[in-house]
């Protein structure tokens, strides 16, 4: 019988639908997943890893960037920039927004206003990070209990 | 004795198996990834660079030749992200229809995740075919290839915005695309008027 992945599917078929609800993914992370297919099963993983490996460089350039004794506002939206479309692009909705409101700080050139960004993006970042990692923990369990079922 | 269709139907790369080559051009490791899956799933040959300066080099635009051959061309479409450091798309975009080739009638695409609408202008004044909001969809991009593979021409008319994008055809029409786009067109004359009616109005439901 397949009690034994109906109980799981259900669990990450609620649980991606949370992220959705609760504003951390939002339409682009299925567009991604419209990419993956049997050719390119990880594709979703794959592009995922990047934005997290993207953030974090990104995330160390900012801290430094202000932690300067003169700081360069134009650098500093150079790198808010990137970060803004890496998580545009995966569907990092909250990690975006807050990206919105440090460049907004950054044009400003409000230094406060600027670390009050930095703190809100670190943040919402490691809160998408731990939920897409837990997500993807799930669909390769999901996988590995179901092998002919998983997606 | 060879048309000017037939020149530059044989200097344009014929289209392997109706297989659009792009050229992809983005600073960002994540962008390039999905505009790379994007475009393979839309069954398009893809070449991906992260830069202005790299495109051109593939391009043998970079001035390293001393004589770039016609049959040097390799690509059916470039689409640029408009912000990148060092050289931005629309300096990108510039340089390549300033060529005096057949480099500038190569189809340019510019992405950006701004929706600034002098930017917009100013990338479709310099001949761009297109402006693509980021993120790219997969209906972006289908779109564009199906349009560029039915022989797209240049809107010469007022360009939309993407999302507002008119739905005639430009009565005035830029042959060498049409010649681009067709190299299994088996007639010989290259216009636009000799396409199936059925060509005709699908074009004109499109974009």
């Amino acid at each position: 019988m397949d009690g034994g992945i109906i109980q799981p599917q259900r669990h990450l078929v609620d649980y991606t639908a949370s992220l959705f609800d609760e504003g951390f993914l939002d339409e682009q992370f299925n567009q991604l997943e419209l990419l993956q297919d049997e050719s390119n099963p990880d594709f979703v993983v794959e592009v995922v890893t990047l934005f997290f490996q993207d953030a974090e460089r990104l995330l160390d350039e900012l801290t430094k960037a202000l932690g300067q004794a003169s700081i360069d506002f134009k650098k500093l939206d150079a790198h808010v920039h990137q970060l803004k479309g890496s998580s545009s692009s995966v569907g990092a909705q909250r990690v975006h927004k807050a990206c919105i409101s440090f460049r907004n700080s950054c044009e400003e050139k409000n230094i406060e206003g600027c670390l009050k960004s930095l703190q809100q993006v670190r943040h919402e970042y490691s809160l998408v990070k731990s939920k897409l990692e837990t997500l993807f923990k799930m669909e390769q369990q999901l996988s590995a209990a179901s092998g002919s079922f998983s997606r | 004795m060879d048309t000017a269709g037939d020149v530059l139907r044989q200097s344009l790369p014929a289209m392997d198996a109706g297989e659009l080559h792009v050229l992809a051009v983005d600073d960002s490791h994540v962008d390039r990834k999905v505009i790379e899956r994007l475009l393979r799933i839309s069954s398009c040959k893809v070449t991906v660079v992260d830069s202005g300066t790299r495109a051109l080099q593939y391009l043998g635009l970079d001035g390293e030749k001393s004589s770039i051959g016609l049959d040097s061309v390799k690509v059916n479409l470039i689409m640029t992200d408009y912000s990148m450091p060092g050289m931005t798309g629309y300096e990108l975009l510039k340089k390549i229809k300033q060529e005096s080739s057949v480099f500038r009638e190569i189809p340019v695409v510019v992405m950006s995740s701004e929706n600034i609408l002098t930017r917009i202008d100013s990338c479709l004044e310099e001949g761009a075919e297109d402006f693509l909001l980021k993120p790219v969809k997969l209906s972006d991009v289908k779109r564009l290839t199906d349009f560029i593979m039915r022989g797209g021409e240049k809107k010469v008319e007022q360009r939309c915005q993407k999302r507002s994008r008119s739905d005639d055809c430009s009565s005035s029409l830029s042959t060498a695309f049409s010649l681009v786009s067709h190299p299994c067109d088996l007639s010989s004359s290259p216009v636009l008027s000799t396409l199936s009616p059925s060509a005709m109005s699908s074009k004109k439901s499109r974009l």
